[in-house]
């Protein structure tokens, strides 16, 4: 490892532009004779739409236009889709409702876009909004997954009866039963994994520009996945042909899953730009985030795990219905489905396992793919079963796990996954050492003596990231490939340029992929230039969610560079006049080994480019490409403990000590792995303690859309982290790399939960366990 | 309409704006100084956090008009003849920051923060007195260190210059 | 945020003045209610008259144990005061933790307790400490001063100047906040004085700020923590949302009472 190279903890490059108020996000930009826009959205959750009367809007000061539905439908702007299909298990394809980016005749969550706004000032556009009269007819509206499937519920898409859009199996129904039937002893849980809202602290925002010289778009979007947004608009939305739309996602405050899809907002704008010949800025407030924003979880699930005598897992069956809300996003489908009843077997050898997933609309804000996407509430599930089960079998929870452990690679599971690789003991032994666990009775006695109540808690989790390889998700229904691209380009003076379809909003791409070029050519880091983010300049790309960067993103720039050494040496050999296979390139220099023959990488650029003095036949130029698309996920997988201390008066769970061991495989840059680690337990953190999606029920109107009533975690609701990694290489990437940008959120949740049932000897608490829940469990 | 004439930055500034125009809309918009940001609607989220007359506030919960007359510092103005300010060092060095949105708000909160405790700082206050500041990233780990590396900083440089 | 007409004013009779010269106009003191709400579009002011430049409305005062407060002194200013500090320390430890140090930089004791929200904190100490609050054309005890829910017995344009009061031998406040807003879901604010313990309590009733007499009259018995074991809080008399049923905060009540007697002791 070089100073710079993979393994150190390099400050970020990024972070001076970010630290000194330079950074540009989409709100940021100003264009000439720009205008902003304010949506028109339904205050009810499910209503027919009568008529929109405009006039009265249309007359108020600094109003341009307002544009609605029938519009949009009228110059053909295509439906919003869902890139993933999913079939019943009676083979019959998934009911999937229309979604229109303006509703036209009928809206179906608060907050359903019905028009757009273009006013000179946003405070214009804002009260020209709230004057367009909207003649609503309302209907009755259901919120939650269990109450829309049942008969009499209203329906909500003419196109999915019961308002199920899929009923989907995975696995042996009958071997399960029979497992469950034979066993020693059966742990049963009821399951509700709580809706939320990703809030990325930068709200959403949309800037079109239409220019009729050109007949061009432009589209700059808080996206994490540009290329895919060009993708989807240009051949879905019918916005424009690719190469008349440029899509640019500039810097981008943090996106958690939210910031993947391609909302309305982002093709309203763009058409709007047309429409009215003035360049459309959008940008979101808070409330209308929360409204809008694609939220995560929501599953009420039930789980059996079956055990033999000797403790050993025989089965595990699994039924859920998870609520996708008003309209199938993006991803909705398989997040419920193989994003999550594929990670089910957890880290342990289980023969015999089936998981049933019903999905169903209700009239709330869409649900997708938020930080972990299926992963934590496979986990939860399974975290939850195996410490419920040890305390039922009074055993110790690291024991019971440690029994059950996978320990030969590759592992088929019931639930078509093939772990490749891992180590499960080395995260649960570092963590229990780390968080001294065999002590924990004495700090719980101490405690006592204080009136608190403290509790232990673990989890073992295992994820699947980087999904792949394209051909297989294909199979599987994804609308997509799910490779990413690469194109390293040295400059005539030997610096770089990385073009990545990866998109950095928060991960320290800049950083971190100039390392791996650093190690690999020996260069500075500073030399190093990433580019991403914008359709002009990147080759197609595939984006960042799924702790996908760097195990696919990286992976395909370490296949560029292949080529590009390669490409450097034969220069080089020719150059010194040695033998291609002795060349070999360090600290900067191509060298002659075992001589002290080196031409400086700087020079050999330039040979490349003046192209006096190349192999006979050899293209001028150093620049090369690569699209990489792995032969499997990679499996990151650890052990976390949280120990809490609860105070039974109040029911405040404070949680006093967390340990997270992750095995992520190879890791470029410690310090941005750790803070990535940070990050995620604290997401995972608030969704056991603080943070819950409410609707009230009969209305439909979201209860917590602001800070005020959706419990954001803060610095005082956490504790600094006690963080370190294992090591086991993916061997399905050729840097040994596993994902960890969801894993903190995939694997502290059930161990919070675990820990808060420990203290309080009561193990139904649901998430949040919010002081009120824990002090109502407390008393039950 | 108002006229506003303040001190931003160290700089001489007068415009007109709406009467209901925020700091931060003024900031943002009529100075272009869009390091300041906006995250939520209700006061909480800290993004948009500035100094006003020494003091952090929050500049989506202030009129711009209530400002005239003051001397603001906004994270453009914190760096000094081109050296990192020791709380933008401390967040650079110790990865206090991920997307950035919340950072210079963060930044100028902890700067106030140090002003008032100074080498006293500990975790738990520090914690505490970051309720009006809102990360989704960092899980706030690194900001709590950077802060503490600042308030050590600072203070040590106080001392020596004693 | 609707249009408004903006006015700074430079003294109490001027801000009088101008306020019942508008149509709809509101005093703006430290704004940190008044302007989120207008942001939101739940208040439209036709103006807004500045009090944040009027000297008059500035400043602490104690002599002896009387204690003075001027309606513009922020949070910020009564929670860093030592003369405060010296006489009543627990009056700086709740203004300490009124919202977060940017709010409380700007927010002030007279637009605190004008605008009566029923979670704020200053209300429970007002009634506790059985203070005077000053306005422009008279003096109103805390008793009378807190009618409801956001609602005072301010007349129109009538202006909160100060508050005075006279510092107990003993007090402490102690709140359980809203996990998300952090408004106080129960706070209790207790005070011993010559004329016996008095209790307030913030955050939980259903017509907001009360005192809380039957643990007046335990504490005045025997001021200890164990005396408030056998008091009931009546859940029908408690603010219900998502965050806190009606018994969850009658509760609270009772533990922060308990813990506020404890720091008090």
């Amino acid at each position: 490892m070089g100073v710079e190279g993979i393994g150190a903890s390099v400050a970020r490059k990024e972070d001076k532009r970010f630290i000194t108020g330079k950074g540009r996000y989409t709100d940021d930009m100003i264009v000439p004779g720009m205008k902003h826009a304010a949506f028109v959205r339904s205050p009810h959750a499910h209503a027919k739409i009568r008529g929109i009367d405009k006039s009265e809007a249309l007359a108020m000061p600094g109003v341009i236009d307002i544009l609605d539905g029938k519009q949009l439908t009228a110059d053909a702007i295509g439906n919003i889709i869902c890139g993933w299909m999913i079939h019943s298990k009676d083979g019959s394809p998934m009911n999937m409702g229309v979604w229109r980016p303006l509703a036209e005749d009928t809206v179906r969550y608060v907050g359903d876009a019905v028009a757009i706004v273009v006013a000179d000032t946003k405070a214009q556009a804002r009260e020209a909004a709230e004057a367009v009269a909207v003649d609503y007819e309302e209907l009755a509206a259901v919120t939650e997954a269990v109450a829309a499937l049942k008969d009499g519920a209203p329906q909500i898409h003419p196109e999915a009866a019961n308002n199920q859009i899929f009923d989907w199996e995975i696995g042996s129904s009958a071997d399960v039963d029979a497992a469950i039937a034979n066993a020693a002893h059966v742990t049963e849980l009821d399951v509700v994994n709580n809706r939320l809202v990703p809030n990325a602290i930068e709200p959403r925002a949309a800037l079109g520009l239409y220019n009729a010289a050109e007949d061009h778009y432009t589209c700059w979007t808080t996206s994490q996945n540009p290329h895919v947004a060009r993708l989807v608009m240009s051949a879905f939305y019918n916005v424009a042909p690719e190469n008349k739309l440029r899509v640019i996602a500039p810097d981008v405050g943090g996106g958690f899953g939210s910031k993947i899809y391609i909302y309305p907002e982002e093709i309203v704008c763009l058409w709007a730009s047309k429409c009215t010949g003035v360049p459309v800025k959008w940008n979101c407030d808070r409330t209308e985030a929360f409204l809008t924003d694609a939220h995560g979880r929501d599953h009420v699930s039930n789980i059996k795990i079956a055990f033999d005598a000797d403790h050993r897992i025989t089965g595990l069956k699994v039924d859920t219905i998870a609520n996708l809300g008003a309209y199938m996003s993006l991803f909705s489908s398989s997040v419920p489905t193989y994003l999550y009843a594929t990670l089910l077997s957890g880290q342990y050898n289980i023969a015999n396992i089936h998981a049933n997933v019903r999905t169903v609309y209700t009239n709330t804000t869409p649900v997708d793919a938020y930080r972990g996407a299926g992963r934590p509430e496979a986990s939860f599930l399974i975290e939850r079963a195996m410490e419920t089960a040890a305390r039922e079998l009074g055993v110790s929870p690291a024991d019971l796990r440690r029994k059950n452990f996978i320990r030969e690679f590759p592992h088929e599971t019931p639930v078509i996954m093939t772990y490749d690789g891992g180590n499960f003991d080395a995260p649960l032994d570092a963590a229990m050492k780390a968080s001294d666990y065999d002590g924990f009775p004495a700090r719980k006695a101490e405690a006592a003596g204080r009136g608190k109540l403290r509790g232990i808690g673990m989890s073992c989790y295992i994820e699947a990231c980087g999904i792949a390889p394209s051909q297989a998700v294909g199979a599987l229904g994804a609308g997509v490939g799910l490779w990413e691209s690469a194109e390293v380009r040295v400059n005539a003076v030997g610096t770089i340029e990385v073009l990545t379809g990866s998109h950095s909003h928060g991960q320290g791409h800049e950083t971190t992929f100039a390392q791996l070029v650093a190690e690999r050519l020996g260069v500075g880091i500073d030399t190093v230039n990433i580019v991403h983010g914008d359709t002009d300049k990147v080759q197609m790309g595939m984006g960042t969610y799924g702790s996908r960067s760097g195990a696919v993103g990286m992976s395909a720039i370490s296949v560029a560079l292949d080529k590009v050494e390669a490409k450097a040496k034969k220069v080089a050999a020719h150059l010194l006049e040695a033998d291609e296979s002795d060349i070999v390139i360090e600290g900067g220099e191509l060298k002659v080994a075992g001589t002290d023959k080196s031409v400086p990488w700087f020079q050999l650029a330039l040979a490349c480019y003046t192209a006096h003095n190349l192999p006979e036949g050899m293209e001028p130029g150093l620049k090369e490409s690569a699209f990489f698309d792995p032969s499997n996920f990679s499996f990151p997988s650890g052990c976390y403990i949280c120990e809490v201390e609860v105070d039974p008066d109040t029911g405040k769970t404070d949680i006093v000590q967390f340990v997270a061991a992750d095995d992520f495989g190879t890791i470029i840059n410690p310090m941005i792995v750790d803070g990535q680690v940070h990050g995620g337990v604290a997401q995972g953190i608030g969704q056991a303690l603080l943070e819950g999606c409410v609707y009230d029920p009969d209305t439909g109107q979201l209860l917590t859309a602001s800070y005020m009533d959706y419990t954001m975690p803060r610095a005082d609701d956490l504790p600094s982290f006690s963080v370190l990694t294992t090591k086991t290489e993916s061997p399905s990437n050729p840097l040994g790399l596993k994902g960890c940008g969801e894993a903190g959120a995939i694997g502290s949740p059930p161990a919070v939960i675990n820990a808060i049932t420990d203290a309080i000897g009561n193990n139904n608490v649901p998430m949040p366990a919010s002081p009120q829940t824990v002090w109502a469990a407390l008393k039950a | 309409m108002a006229s506003i004439s303040l001190t931003v930055n160290g700089r001489q500034i007068s415009g007109e704006a709406e009467d209901r125009t925020l700091l931060v809309e003024f900031l943002r918009g009529d100075l272009g100084l869009t390091g300041t940001h906006v995250g939520c609607d209700t006061s909480q989220c800290g993004a948009c956090v500035v100094h006003v007359d020494g003091n952090a506030v929050k500049s989506c919960t202030m009129l711009a008009a209530q400002a005239n007359g003051a001397d603001i510092k906004t994270i453009e103005g914190l760096a000094g003849g081109g050296e990192l300010h020791p709380v933008q060092k401390a967040f650079h060095e110790n990865h206090g920051l991920q997307c950035g949105f919340c950072t210079p708000g963060m930044i100028m909160a902890a700067t106030d923060m140090i002003n008032r405790h100074g080498a006293s700082l500990d975790e738990a206050t520090v914690r505490a007195e970051l309720e009006g500041n809102i990360c989704r990233c960092t899980g706030y780990h690194n900001i709590v260190k950077s802060i503490l590396a600042a308030a050590a900083e600072m203070s040590g440089t106080q001392q020596a210059a004693e | 945020m609707y249009e408004t007409n903006y006015h700074r004013a430079s003294s109490v009779a001027e801000a009088a003045s101008l306020v019942s010269g508008s149509d709809d106009g509101k005093l703006l003191s430290g704004g940190q209610t008044l302007i989120p709400t207008m942001k939101q579009r739940l208040a439209s002011p036709s103006d807004v008259v500045d009090l944040r430049h009027i000297a008059e409305l500035k400043g602490i005062t104690v002599s002896g144990s009387n204690v003075k407060i001027g309606a513009g002194t922020t949070h910020a200013e009564v929670a860093q005061s030592a003369e405060i500090n010296g006489v009543c320390p627990a009056l700086c430890g709740l203004a300490a933790h009124i919202g977060d140090p940017h709010v409380r930089n700007m927010g002030t004791i007279g637009g605190s307790i004008a605008n009566n929200d029923p979670a704020a904190d200053y209300p429970a100490a007002m009634v506790a400490l059985e203070a005077t609050i000053h306005t422009n054309s008279r003096d109103i005890s805390a008793a009378d001063f807190f009618v409801g829910l956001f609602e005072t017995a301010l007349g129109d344009n009538e202006i909160v100047t100060a508050v005075s009061f006279d510092a107990p031998s003993r007090a402490a406040y102690q709140k359980f906040p809203n996990p998300a807003s952090r408004y106080a879901m129960a706070g209790v604010f207790v005070a011993r004085g010559s004329s016996g313990t008095r209790v307030g309590v913030t955050g939980a009733g259903s017509d907001g700020v009360f005192r809380a007499s039957d643990m007046e009259a335990a504490l005045d018995a025997n001021f200890s923590a164990g005396s408030l074991e056998s008091i009931n809080v009546d859940p029908s008399a408690m603010l219900a949302d998502m965050h806190g049923s009606a018994e969850y905060r009658a509760n609270l009540v009772k533990v922060m009472a308990r813990r506020a007697v404890e720091a008090a002791a």
